[in-house]
């Protein structure tokens, strides 16, 4: 069996080209990891730079509201540039950085990690392209021109459903095209061998760091931990340090768009099923000849037909479950959360705030139900108006 | 001899390309025909896949029209079969994605293989690491999986040589399929490199277009592979493109004879 492997799942389906390039990347990572220079510098960023330890805010109004278990947010939207994306940026294009390269390149999809690609970039002296769906670019103009603030240069992406896979594929052209001095810094926990592995370590200090505080705040492990799945980046962050407390029940929150039962939905474990693709195997919505499926969700950030292969790995043994979320109780969730603490979640985060609306009341008072606010919704205002039919004049 | 190997003893050989399916089934039919009587040597028939992270943009889109008629892997299966019949006898082989196989169900797929007489496979993503994924099915219906090695391979290129079985596909350089007005000659160290290993033919692909470039790298290599160069003109001229590509067939096979055996 191939490396990087989740049971069936993972591996290293890339183009030859790719490969010397991957292995590069792995001797650097098992280096550096282990390197406490690297782990110093990085510590040094996402404390005094992105603002670590994201506070674990207890949900006072929402839980008595909701009337069972206590409800606390990580506020992973509190990071700067405003979501968990940063974790993974800066330590990949620090990675990048002490591996001698000098350009990264990214996907992005709602434009989040872009973001955090070119704010890290900005920081570290590197050069930066990004590219995005261009229809993406439309939903999310507001990001566009942040990267291009940030000293990035975005290239919108013409080719097939004009979203996150496709700015998935070029990223993916682009690396091969010029190999030598540039890094890809992939954006969730999927992609060939090291990549899943290199992003889960970038974003486990969500779990590690709630699992600390909720026991200075409660004395006990969590009894749910949610969180929303694109890829699966924040959620494999929140989940990872729990998976071997088996009391905690971790939730994934999948974007089912207009429902599972319909052809608009990416709501990959529900409706997908085992494939190659992106550089790995793990679970895909496709149709009976393995063609990729163009999905749907409001969200551009989980509007992805595929799932990082832990995810898969973690389905497949039940240690956590995958439940789809509409669009529709994404976008009552996102108002919810804003009415009710104050608070503007990610469209995206709005989906794992969705589900603790339900799984909340069927809980005990005594437990505990933690809700990983992945990012905020500040780029999502614009676009949630639309969906409501309302029109704004910027 | 394994029956791709074998095609390379017709001289230095040419290998075109295709997408299935662009701009139908019954002009890939006469295509391929027209092509093994112009003197290919042996054709890769691209599978259409979604997304084709190997590929610039001339086969990126040849593969969303081919998906757009509505062009499946049975199709093109049922395809080989009547070439079969009609009497086309050189090695046809699959160039597709690892989920064209796997999604289709791996099993079936090689058995539909061995069935209509697709020889070969060729997975751009599916690469040395993982070869274990379809190796068993590979051997038990007798499809050859076309190994690749690229500028980047370096000392992975005499591992992946020592295995190649029928020929080891060199790309020629950085970067996706499509054609460049110039070639580098980094893949000349790597082929020398495989040739320590193996006596495999080493065919060179990816940019090339013009019979000079065809002579050029025929000099260094047993085999030249064209695609996007041929799937431009199938572009262009759609049904009307079989006369014109089975002339450039003929000049290119010419070209690359001019370098002998």
């Amino acid at each position: 069996m191939s490396k990087g492997r989740f049971g069936p799942y993972g591996g290293q389906y890339a183009p030859e080209t790719m490969m010397a390039a991957l292995e590069e990347l792995e001797t650097a990572y098992e280096h550096f990891k282990n390197d406490p220079e690297f782990q110093k510098e990085l510590d040094y960023l996402l404390r005094e730079y992105a603002g670590r330890p994201s506070l674990l805010y207890y949900a006072e109004k929402m839980t008595k509201d909701l009337g069972g278990a206590k409800i606390y947010l990580k506020r992973e939207d509190l990071n700067h540039t405003g979501a968990h994306k940063i974790n993974n940026a800066l330590g990949q294009v620090l990675l990048a950085k002490k591996m001698g390269k000098t350009r990264v390149i990214a996907e992005t999809g709602a434009g989040q990690h872009g973001v955090a690609t070119a704010t890290a970039a900005a920081l570290l002296n590197m050069e930066c392209e990004v590219f995005m769906g261009e229809e993406d670019t439309k939903r999310q103009a507001l990001n566009v021109f942040r990267m291009e603030l940030l000293g990035a240069k975005v290239h919108p992406v013409m080719s097939g459903t004009r979203t996150l896979k496709d700015a998935v594929n070029e990223t993916m052209r682009e690396w091969v095209t010029r190999i030598a001095d540039t890094h890809y810094v992939i954006g969730s926990c999927m992609g060939p061998h090291p990549f899943p592995i290199i992003v889960r370590d970038f974003q486990k200090i969500i779990g590690e760091e709630i699992k600390a505080q909720l026991l200075e705040k409660e004395g006990k492990l969590p009894d749910a931990v949610l969180a929303c799945v694109g890829g699966g980046s924040n959620a494999i962050g929140a989940f990872y340090d729990f998976i071997g407390d088996e009391s905690v029940r971790l939730v994934g929150c999948e974007a089912a768009g207009r429902g599972v039962d319909t052809y608009e939905t990416a709501a990959t474990v529900a409706t997908g099923r085992a494939g190659i693709f992106h550089g790995m195997k793990s679970l895909f919505c496709q149709d009976e000849y393995g063609q990729i499926a163009p999905v749907y969700s409001i969200s551009a950030g989980l509007d992805y037909p595929g799932i990082g292969p832990e995810h898969a790995y973690l389905a497949l043994e039940k240690r956590a479950e995958y439940v789809p979320v509409t669009d529709d109780e994404a976008v009552e969730a996102f108002g919810y959360l804003a009415r009710t603490e104050g608070i503007i979640p990610a469209v995206e985060s709005a989906h794992a705030v969705a589900y603790a609306m339900k799984l909340a009341p069927t809980m005990g008072k005594d437990q505990v139900l933690v809700i990983n606010l992945s990012g905020r919704g500040d780029k999502d205002v614009a676009a949630i108006a639309r969906y409501k039919g309302v029109e704004l004049y910027e | 001899m394994n029956r791709i190997t074998a095609a390379f003893q017709n001289g230095k050989a040419f290998i075109p390309f295709l997408t299935g399916g662009d701009p139908d089934i019954e002009t890939t039919e006469r295509l391929i025909e027209a092509m093994a009587d112009a003197g290919a040597d042996i054709i890769e028939i691209g599978v259409p896949f979604s997304d084709p992270i190997a590929e610039g943009v001339v086969i990126q889109e040849a593969s969303q029209r081919a998906l757009a008629v509505g062009c499946t892997v049975d199709q093109l299966f049922d395809m080989v079969a009547r070439l079969r019949g009609n009497g086309v006898n050189i090695p046809l082989i699959f160039m597709g994605y690892g989920n064209s196989v796997y999604g289709y169900g791996a099993e079936k797929f090689m058995a539909r293989c061995k069935e209509t007489g697709v020889d070969g496979l060729i997975l751009p993503d599916v690469p040395f690491e993982e070869r274990e994924e379809f190796a068993d099915l590979l051997e038990a219906y007798g499809v050859t999986q076309i190994s690749m090695v690229a500028p980047t391979s370096r000392d992975r290129a005499r591992a992946i040589a020592r295995e190649a079985r029928g020929f080891l596909y060199c790309v020629s350089s950085l970067g996706v399929t499509g054609v460049r007005t110039s070639i580098s000659d980094q893949i000349g160290e790597i082929i020398a490199l495989a040739r320590e290993e193996s006596d495999t033919p080493c065919a060179i692909g990816f940019g090339v277009s013009t019979p000079e470039q065809a002579r050029d790298m025929a000099k260094i290599a047993d085999g030249v592979i064209v695609g996007s160069a041929i799937v431009r003109q199938i572009a262009e001229y759609g049904r009307n493109s079989v006369p014109i590509v089975a002339e450039y067939v003929k000049t290119m096979k010419q070209a690359v004879l001019s370098q002998g055996k």
